[in-house]
């Protein structure tokens, strides 16, 4: 039920702050449980099956569908009140640091406009301090979190292969859907890397390329659990399989893909036990003289006023930044650095993912006789890291590795087709410009290289004394600094993307190849893949939150967004923040149950 | 699916996808906020009922939550019906009318070009004014070399003009500023061309049509890239 304000009177077992993929998680996981679940989330509500635009067409769009700084990932992107800057809620950069903060102020967050990329990190990510004495290592290894990578799976619905690689690892068998066929460039591809050495395989997408078995999953996911089986088959029972056209990040109306508003909230709210309120933008944590969290402090933002929620048990899951800036911002005669902060780690060790990229123009693809290419949306395929020993060895000069991610090829027409064509055609223009279109529409391709960023000193966040946003709430401040693993990484991901664009018979377009890697790593945060800022740990003065994701401090307070990553693998993170968001949810029942919390 | 099997027929994007919104709307349940209030734990007898909830939904209008669904392009448009003239007759000299396709200004393009120079945003901003100041270059151009204004030249005198700025590295130096004009208004043009259906039929594109599965590159195409 969504609700302005709770009834005073009701008491919640557990408030969650926010409601993306570690909130929807969460408050799926509680309130199947049968706990009492307050949902908060800062935006307004969201319902992809009334509001997403299926079908429409740049043409009918202002713009015809480009970003804005009002829309920066283009009109339809299921992106309400963010990008990245939020109206009214800013953020400062410290001098000489370079860093950009997305958001998303809507029910589910940025699960409704998200890449679907999901694989999981492999038994060196979780210990990469081990394998090579960098960064810090998890309190969990990949045997804890895989059986909740395969429950995840399975409730939210992944295709992919049946590949299992070198800290690459598969699915057991009957966890993911089958994957689609590959597009024609992405066979071409595949070709021109076979001989170099480089493996393209199978993407694993949340997207649903057959309907879910609303019979027996449920009874595998939640044994002994009636109502929990009973919601989740209703849920899976009003999901469709993809229908190959449309994009993912405009939202599914048909629920084929994972968005927390399809798949988490709903079976979620049909318990009966989970409320949410929307356009609630929680600032503190509020304790008692003992130091447990008694609830939260939230502006309404309608009505500007305070409002206080009460809950033997708070989970924060705002993201990373926002839990960590929460948490900063909880400041009582007792935890004067901010709650949970005893250890000054809160804000450190802030991660985004490595990123550089590279386009390519492949003479073999022009003139391609005519069909549909739409598929699902992203890659059907892709390059897992393939260079772990040489990386061991020492040989690459940059400790950790990057996947590819690449496509390209006859998409629908949108802004900007065929920019820099000039180049190709001596400057054609008239009758010659729509041969020369017909020609090399769907020859061009992209190629990003997706890689891990190793923790460092120097990237965090803390408050700005200085400036508060309008609901008077102090805002972030970023530090950034990439270290030379990460450039070396980037320069690495250029030339190896020149290299294939190469074996292609192709050219790279503006014909030039950047070695100096820090003139192509995107900025931070341009990735959008913050992690790290509350790291877990074995030890309360080296890190925020035990192997459960919750408060070495406060015995009541749980994590369950990207805030507990300790470090960031290429993997790109929703898979796993959903993975440990249920296992922490688990943990959080059972201690319940115990009478420990 | 068995609703959307029935729209896979390829016969014009426009009418594919009403159907396939209709197929998709008998297939999927209701909405969310509905879907949520109609599960709701039954009530009991004399317990007050599930009334709408009191929050706001849906989009709120503005800039960074427009309606998705009724697109709207609010802002006024700065160019003046000479410009547009002008500018019509450069974009059918970029995208003119073949055997294939129509030109450019029929389906739209010059409406679609002020609206992109007239929205408030800092680079569509600094587009304007190189529309603008690219405009009236072409009209003083055309009336020193040829007495007349651009749209009022014949086809030969049009093509003299834009071959000196039709690409930037070829333009000599007193050209330039011409070059760069011209580029723009040829992506310009390319993007509200390819964007209609036009210009879509014209690239054969095909896709945005629901299909019951995806089977991958047809045997023509396999055989096209050496992969057959």
């Amino acid at each position: 039920m969504f609700l302005r304000n709770p009834k005073a009177q009701t008491t919640y077992d557990v408030i969650v702050v926010g409601s993306g993929a570690g909130g929807g998680m969460a408050a799926y996981q509680l309130a199947v449980a049968g706990l009492k679940v307050l949902v908060l989330e800062a935006g307004r509500t969201y319902d992809p099956v009334r509001e997403t635009p299926m079908f429409k067409l740049p043409r009918e769009a202002p713009l015809r569908g480009g970003g804005t700084r009002d829309k920066p990932f283009g009109f339809y992107d299921a992106t309400v009140d963010g990008g990245w800057n939020v109206p009214g809620e800013p953020y400062t950069t410290a001098p000489g640091s370079s860093f950009s903060w997305w958001r998303a102020r809507m029910l589910g967050g940025r699960t409704n406009h998200w890449g679907r990329i999901s694989l999981r990190m492999g038994p060196y990510d979780f210990k990469p301090k081990t394998r090579d004495g960098l960064g810090a290592d998890w309190p969990i290894t990949y045997q804890d979190l895989a059986p909740y990578y395969d429950k995840t799976e399975m409730l939210v619905g992944v295709f992919g292969g049946s590949e299992d690689l070198e800290n690459t690892p598969g699915s057991p068998p009957g966890v993911l859907m089958p994957a689609p066929a590959p597009r024609a460039p992405e066979l071409l591809t595949k070709k021109a890397c076979d001989p170099i050495g480089i493996p393209v395989i199978p993407s694993h997408l949340a997207i649903m390329t057959k309907r879910q078995d609303a019979d027996t999953l449920p009874r595998k996911l939640h044994p002994g659990n009636r109502l929990a089986q009973r919601v989740l088959a209703e849920s899976m029972r009003s999901r469709q399989a993809c229908f190959w056209a449309t994009p993912c990040g405009n939202g599914c109306s048909i629920k084929a893909n994972f968005q927390s508003t399809t798949v988490l909230l709903p079976p979620a709210l049909a318990t009966g036990n989970c409320d949410i309120v929307p356009d609630a933008m929680v600032r503190e944590v509020t304790v008692d003289p003992t130091g447990r969290a008694t609830g939260v402090s939230y502006i309404d933002k309608l009505t500007r006023t305070d409002r206080h929620a009460r809950a033997r048990v708070v989970v924060l899951a705002a993201s990373a930044c926002e839990t960590a800036r929460l948490l900063l911002n909880s400041k009582s005669a007792m935890f004067p650095n901010g709650l949970s902060n005893a250890s000054g780690l809160v804000g450190k060790y802030l991660m985004d993912t490595v990123g550089a990229g590279l386009s390519g123009q492949i003479p073999a693809l022009e003139n391609c006789p005519p069909h549909n290419q739409d598929g699902a949306s992203g890659e059907h395929m892709y390059m897992p890291w393939w260079l772990y020993q040489d990386q061991l060895a020492g040989k690459l000069g940059f400790a950790r590795g990057y996947h590819i991610e690449f496509g390209g090829g006859r998409g629908m027409p949108g802004p900007g087709i065929f920019g820099g064509l000039e180049a190709y055609t001596n400057g054609a223009y008239g009758k010659r410009y729509k041969e020369e279109a017909r020609r090399f529409y769907g020859s061009f391709l992209y190629f990003d290289g997706r890689g891990e960023m190793i923790p460092n000193e120097d990237c965090y966040c803390e408050l700005d004394p200085d400036v508060v946003d309008q609901w008077g709430i102090p805002v972030l401040r970023f530090h950034w600094k990439f270290s030379d693993h990460e450039t070396r990484q980037a320069a690495h991901m250029v030339k190896t993307f020149s290299e294939i664009i190469g074996a292609m018979g192709g050219t790279v377009v503006g014909n030039k190849v950047e070695t100096d890697g820090s003139k192509v790593i995107a900025a931070g945060g341009q990735i959008i893949h913050e992690v790290g800022t509350c790291r877990m740990g074995t030890d309360a003065s080296t890190s925020v939150l035990n192997q459960w994701c919750q408060s070495w401090e406060v015995k009541n307070l749980f994590v369950t967004d990207g805030a507990p990553f300790v470090s960031n693998a290429d993997k790109n993170p929703t898979l796993s923040i959903l993975a440990l968001a249920w296992r922490t949810s688990d943990r959080l029942v059972d201690e319940l149950k115990k009478g420990n919390l | 699916m068995e609703s959307v099997k029935s729209v896979g027929a390829v016969d014009g994007v426009g009418m594919e996808r009403r159907d396939a919104v209709k197929a998709m709307v008998a297939a999927t349940g209701l909405p969310i906020l509905a879907n949520t209030l109609a599960v709701q734990t039954p009530q009991t007898p004399g317990a007050p009922s599930q009334a709408a909830p009191a929050v706001h939904s849906g989009p709120r209008g503005t800039p960074t939550d427009p309606d998705l669904l009724h697109p709207k392009a609010p802002w006024p448009r700065k160019l003046s019906a000479h410009e547009l003239a002008t500018l019509a007759v450069l974009c059918d000299t970029i995208i003119p009318a073949d055997a294939k396709s129509p030109a450019a200004s029929t389906v739209g393009v010059p409406a679609y070009i002020n609206e992109y120079v007239s929205a408030p945003y800092d680079g569509q901003m600094r587009d304007l004014v190189r529309v603008r100041g690219g405009l009236a270059w072409l009209n003083t151009e055309s009336t020193e070399r040829f007495g007349r204004p651009f749209s009022r030249l014949t086809r030969d005198e049009r093509t003299r003009v834009c071959d000196d700025i039709c690409y930037l590295p070829n333009a000599k130096p007193e050209f330039h500023a011409a070059a760069r004009f011209f580029d723009l208004v040829r992506d310009l043009t390319a993007t509200g061309f390819y964007t209609t259906e036009a210009g879509m039929r014209d690239l054969q594109y095909l896709g945005n049509v629901a299909l019951p599965r995806f089977d991958g590159p047809p045997p023509e195409v396999l055989r096209h890239l050496g992969l057959a």
